[in-house]
Parts: structure tokens; sequence; C-alpha cells
């Protein structure tokens, strides 16, 4: 393996790991505050029960979500010297801002987490939301220096230097808004159908059990507001890309030729050699309609693109076909839970439905990190797109596979550990 | 607005050493602490830390980003050629950070108990020491950029007796800071009369490995000796030893407020020594040249902004941090 790519596994492997424990690091504050205002409001110590032991979980992934956050701050220079030498200046500013509020989110979790009976009630409940509320902000800010490397603006480019610098236009670059709307509403939809499917998964184990069902129904409430509003967050984050970098877009929809009006590729193998999409339904029309609004618009295919600077088509199709079916099956998923909650709701907590949403249960991590994919190997082979090339940002370190190594088996160590943590916690619930 | 940086760097810096260095602390003590008191130990190690716990670890974070806004060119040169002491320092964090929260937090106590503790307690040594490893390799004046061969590059900066007596140094000052802080968590006279004994031996090692560190610095002809003989290094070199017999004082005679006051003005004195001596050079080369603040600085634009978003999280964090170290202070005082 040589260490460009061992670098980029290692990145991979590090911010896979580190988006879940954020994603459930910025929703469940707000789940728990829902909890913890029921129990405010009606008294009922169930409701107390369920935010204390969605917090003691919550302790524990934000302990892994720091420290690999953490852990993430020094990969940026061990892994991508160069890059960080350009980009530090541009977009520091967003990475500064996010430390006061990750400062603000562990400090606010400190309240939170030690403050039972031992702090004003509701300045306790106030302290669990601003944990969810400088979580997101974090979230937002983070995402809007990745949208920084998907839309370089705020300096001018002059001999392999940046000048003229403005770290606010680099902050509100184009592509930051609707990265940052569809990575929140993502992290919404993944936590919460992650938290229904596992309270739906024991309440099979254990039917009529009330501590689950209030935890579906509390989960449920924002499960099924992303599930509606991400598809609506996709179809503008998709139009901007169409936009800004329609190499990716082609390489999103395996969309080899340029067309007038443009097919939407749905499923199928793309081959980089034949520039064909074996096994693959088309939709007339569809795509042009997608990108732009217009059945009749021209899409640009890859072929318009010289091919050294092709993203790998198979990965980044397959990766936006997986997201996009997953975030089709969890619309469904919600509208089903909401028809129930309307009309019907003896049925929502009927075997089948809970069996469904324990099968939902994984699947919105997974759309999270296939969307990283398609975000992260769609832009390559650029690490700034259009200014630098990822193979002149790596370390001059030799042997990067052995930390990439090292890295994997101690996340993988910690995945383990964590999910054998969340088991005993189960397994140690009163109910 | 460059000195504004480099003094909210600073004091980032400073407090991650006390703050996170206590933390650090209480697992070196965890380390040397006998089977019989372990058990009560852990209980006021949980007590003491636990609400600041996640908080006094991110100093680390603000100075990392702080250096690869402001002065990228030396994030870009530590991260390359400390590439390794760095990545064993991570490993530390890692590991302590989860084994810390997993200790407390595994809903069923058993045997995994033991495990969680012996990581906690070794990797609390380990990431302080290699901290400390890194910071004496960027003063030791030994990094090299055009060397020809991987060791010379990659090894020879910071594997030398002087960057490991730095580490050293740094592990002794985290068990000394958290020895003197637990005195005064401690409720009941036996545990105090532990940490009394704790404390002291961790400032003799304290002393002992500092003395080494400028024995070493002299033997080695370090660039970084010579700059320790400005006069402010060596007023707060003397303030800190004149200090010395106070903190005995007040040790003896168990007073927690003062003897951490002492203490940690005893180790703000020793790192803002450290930093007088070689400001405003950060990274020195083994060819003589410098890395400055100066001559890495980003260009005036970025260092208007994030001035301006260290003002906005200076103005934040302190507040907030205050409060939540005296709510919680307040808290333990009213139990006794």
């Amino acid at each position: 393996m040589d260490d460009l790519l061992a670098a980029r596994f290692q990145m991979a492997v590090s911010l896979g790991f580190h988006i879940v424990f954020a994603c459930i690091g910025m929703v469940m504050p707000f789940l728990m505050a829902t909890s913890h205002f029921r129990w405010l409001k009606t008294g009922e110590e169930i409701y107390k029960d369920l935010t204390k032991s969605w917090s003691k979980g919550v302790a524990i992934f934000f302990a892994v979500g720091a420290v690999s956050g953490t852990v993430l701050s020094f990969e940026l220079g061990l892994l991508w010297p160069t890059f960080m030498e350009h980009a530090g200046p541009i977009i520091g500013m967003p990475f500064s801002l996010e430390g006061t509020a990750f400062f603000v989110e562990a400090i606010a979790l400190g309240f939170f987490l030690y403050g039972w009976g031992k702090i004003n009630k509701w300045i306790h409940f106030w302290m669990g939301i601003l944990v969810g509320v400088s979580g997101v902000v974090s979230g937002i800010l983070v995402v809007a220096a990745n949208a920084w490397m998907n839309s370089p603006t705020g300096f001018t480019w002059v001999d392999g230097a940046a000048q003229n610098i403005d770290p606010v236009a680099a902050m509100f670059n184009a592509a930051w808004l609707s990265q940052s709307i569809h990575m929140t509403i993502a992290a919404f939809l993944s936590t919460s159908f992650g938290v229904a499917g596992v309270h739906a998964f024991l309440l099979i184990k254990n039917p009529e059990n009330p501590f689950h069902q209030k935890a579906i129904r509390i989960a449920m409430i924002f499960a099924f507001i992303a599930a509606i509003l991400q598809p609506i967050s996709g179809d503008f984050s998709a139009k901007d890309v169409a936009q800004r970098q329609p190499v990716k877009l082609a390489a999103m929809e395996a969309h080899f030729k340029t067309e007038k009006p443009a097919d939407l590729i749905v499923g199928g193998v793309p081959n980089e050699e034949t520039e064909e999409v074996d096994f693959a339904i088309h939709l007339p029309g569809m795509l042009s309609f997608l990108a732009f609004g217009d059945f009749e618009s021209e899409v640009k295919g890859l072929e318009d693109f010289p091919k050294e600077n092709w993203p790998p088509v198979l990965i980044t199709h397959f990766a936006f076909q997986i997201m996009v079916g997953i975030g089709m099956l969890l619309l469904l998923t919600g509208l089903i839970y909401l028809y129930f909650r309307w009309k019907k709701p003896h049925l929502i907590f009927n075997k089948r439905f809970l069996v469904l949403l324990a099968c939902c249960s994984p699947l919105g991590f997974i759309a999270v990190e296939a969307g990283w994919v398609v975000t992260e190997v769609g832009r390559q082979p650029w690490i700034i797109y259009e200014i630098m090339k990822t193979s002149d940002a790596v370390s001059p370190m030799p042997g990067l596979k052995y930390s990439f190594i090292l890295i994997t088996i101690c996340y993988l160590f910690l995945s383990l550990i964590v999910y054998w943590l969340m088991s005993r916690q189960i397994k140690a619930l009163k109910y | 607005m460059l000195i504004f940086i480099i003094i909210v760097l600073g004091i980032s810096l400073l407090l991650y050493l006390i703050l996170g260095g206590a933390d650090f602390g209480a697992g070196i003590l965890e380390l040397f602490s006998s089977k019989k008191d372990f058990g009560r130990l852990k209980n006021l190690t949980y007590q003491a830390l636990g609400p600041i716990w996640e908080a006094n670890h991110i100093w680390i974070i603000l100075v990392i980003v702080i250096f690869f806004t402001g002065f990228p060119k030396i994030y870009s040169v530590f991260s390359t050629v400390l590439h390794i002491p760095l990545l064993l320092m991570l490993f530390g964090i890692i590991a302590r950070g989860t084994a810390f929260t997993f200790r407390h937090y595994d809903a069923i106590i058993d045997k995994s108990q033991k495990i969680y503790t012996r990581v906690f307690a070794y990797s609390s040594f380990f990431t302080p020491f290699f901290l400390g490893v890194c910071a004496g390799a960027v003063a030791s004046g030994k990094i090299n950029l055009e060397g020809q061969s991987f060791y010379d590059v990659f090894v020879a900066g910071w594997f030398n007796l002087f960057s490991f007596s730095v580490g050293l140094f740094t592990a002794a000052i985290c068990a000394f800071l958290a020895a003197v802080y637990m005195i005064g968590e401690a409720d009941d006279d036996y545990l105090r009369g532990r940490f009394v004994r704790r404390a002291r031996n961790a400032n003799i090692a304290t002393v002992l490995s500092g003395f080494l560190v400028l024995v070493i610095a002299k033997v080695d002809k370090l660039e970084l000796y010579d700059s320790f003989f400005n006069w402010i290094s060596l007023m707060l070199f003397i303030l800190a030893t004149i200090a010395l017999p106070f903190l005995w004082f007040f040790l003896r005679h168990k007073r927690r407020w003062l003897s951490r006051l002492v203490a940690a003005f005893q180790v703000s004195a020793i790192i803002i020594a450290w930093m007088s001596a070689q400001f405003p050079n950060i990274i020195l080369l083994v060819n003589g040249d410098h890395m400055t603040f100066y001559n890495t600085a980003a260009p005036e634009s970025t260092l208007k902004a994030l001035t301006f978003a260290l003002i906005a999280g200076v103005l934040i964090i302190f507040p907030l941090l205050a409060y939540l170290f005296k709510s919680f202070n307040k808290i333990e005082l009213g139990k006794k």
C-alpha cells in the first residue's frame, strides 16, 4: 500500500468513526431534553429514568466522540501537512469558532450529567438544550470547513500559495449552507431512527413495556420530521453540486455522456473503461429535472472532463445510490409512522412495524457514511477542488500504512467495546 | 493582534497543563497507589474530576487550532517531524479519555473495572510524557528538516535524552498538581495524610526531573540553556523556588486552597519561564534557523479573523467555565 492510499484510508476510518459519535452527540441531547421536559411537566418518574439512562449512553458516546475529534485535529497535520499549511489560515475561522462551541458543549454536558438534584431543575434542563445547540453549531462549523474544500473561495491562488485571504468569505462559501443543512438533518435522521430501532428491538422482546414505548414515541417525532425534510435538502444539495461540481454530479449519477435531456440512472454497475453502465434502469429526462429543475436541460457527462480529473465513478455512484435508497426507505417508514399516529394509533406498536423500525436502526448511519463517501471520494483527485491535488498534500513521512493499521485496530476495538458497554447498559435497565 | 493571539495561545497551553495536567496526574497517582487505598482514591478521582473532565481537555484543541490558523507553517512542520511521538500521544489520549468514562459509566461492575483502571493509569502517564517529549523536541534545536535519512528527519529530533527528560518533568508536574489538588478533595484525615505524602514525593520528583532537564540542556550545549538566563525567566525560577518552603508549610498544615494556589503558581512560573526563554522562537532547527511567531504568522486578514473568534470564545468560555467550577465546588463544600 502506498503512503497516499494509507493516508486516505486512515482519514476515512478516522472521520467515518468520529462522524457516528458526533451525530449521536449532536442529537441525543434533544431527545433527552424532550423526555426531561415531560418529566418536569408531568412528574412521571418513567421520563426521568428514560432521560437518565439515555444520558449514560450519551456520556459514553460523547467521550469517544471527544477523543476521536481531538485525534482528528492532529491527524489533519499528521497526514496532510501541506494542505493544512495553505488551508489553515483560510478555514481556521470556522475551526476556531468550533473550538468555542465544543467548549460550551463540554461545559454544558458537565452541568447536565452531574447536575441531577444539585442545580436548579430548569437550569439543568436548559443546560441539556445547550449541549445539543452547541453540538449542532460545532457540526455546522466543521461542515462549513469541509464545504470550503468543495467550493474554495475567499482567496486568490498565485504560484502555489494563497493571497488576499478573506476568512469570512471562505467560511460562507457557496457550499456551506446546503452541506450543513444536509448533514444536520442526517444527524437527526440517523440518530433518532437508531434510537427508535434499538427500543423497538427491545420492545419486541418485551412487549407492552411502557419505557420503550415512550422512548420510541419521542425518537420518532424527530425521526419522521427529519425523514420528510431530508429528501428536500438532498434535492437542494444535488442542484447545488450540479452548478458547482458537475464532475462530482456526473460521477454520483454514473453519467458518462453529455445528454440533453439526460436520463436518471438507477442502480447499475458503472464501467470506467467502456464508459457504460451495466444492468441499470434509465428514467428518461429525470436527471435533467433533478439537476436543473427542467426536463429538457443539458447535463454534462464525465466525457466532458479530462479523465485524470475523474473521481472513482464506481465508488461514488454506489455510495450515492445507497444513501438515496436508504433515504427513501426511511421517508417511507416515517410516513407510515405519521399515518399510524394520526389515523391508527393502536398499530404503532404492532410487531411488524417494530420489526421494520428495528431493521432501520443502523440504516441512517450507513447513509451518513455513504453520504460522506460521496462528498469526499466524489471530490477526488482534489483535496481543494481545482486548486490542490490530494497527492500533493500528503505527509512526506514514510510508512503511513503502520499508523493506518494501528488507528484502524484501535477504532475497531473501541467500537466493539462501545457496543458491549451499550448492551450492558440495556441489561442493567430496570424496565 | 499578533500579541493577543500569542497570549491566548500561551494561556491555553498553561491551562491545559494545569487543569488537564491535574487530570493526568490523578491517573498517575493511581499508578502508584497501594491496593488498600485504591477504592477510595478511585471514587475521589471521579468526584473531583467528573464534571470538569471533558472541558479540561479542550484546551489542547484550542492550542492546535490557533497554531494551524495563525502559524500554519509551525503546525505543518511539527506534525511532520514529530509524527511518531504525536501519534503515541494520541493513542494515550484515546485510551485515557475512554477508559475514564467507561470505568464510571459501565452499568455492570465486574472485573473489567481493573482493566479500565490499568489503561487509565498507564495512559495517564504516557500522554503527558509524550506531550513533554514533543515540547522538548521543539525547544531542543535538534529538529532537522534537511536530513537525508528517515532517522535524521523523523526520529533524531525527539529521540534524545533532553526530550525524554522534559517528558518525565511534564509527567512529574502533573502528578504533583494532582496530589496537591486532591488533598482538598479528600474527605477524611487518613486519605488527606496519604495525599500530603504523595504531594511531597511528587514535588521532589518534579524538582529532581526539572534539574535533570537543566543539566542535560547544559551538557548538550543547547541554545535554550543560555536563553534561560534572561531576567524574566530567572526571576520566575527564583520565585518558584522561594515558594517551595511555603508549599511545604501549607501542605503540613493541610491548607487546601493555599497549597493549591502555591502549586499552581509554581507550575505556571516554570512554564512561563520556559515560554519567555523561548519567545519568540517556537521551533529551533538543527541548522541554527528559528521558526518564530513572527516569521510564520498567517496574513493580517487571518489574524484579524482569528482575534475576533478568540475574543468571542474567551467571552463565552471563561464565564461559563467559572460558573461550572463554582457550582460544583459549592456543591462539594455544601456536602461537608
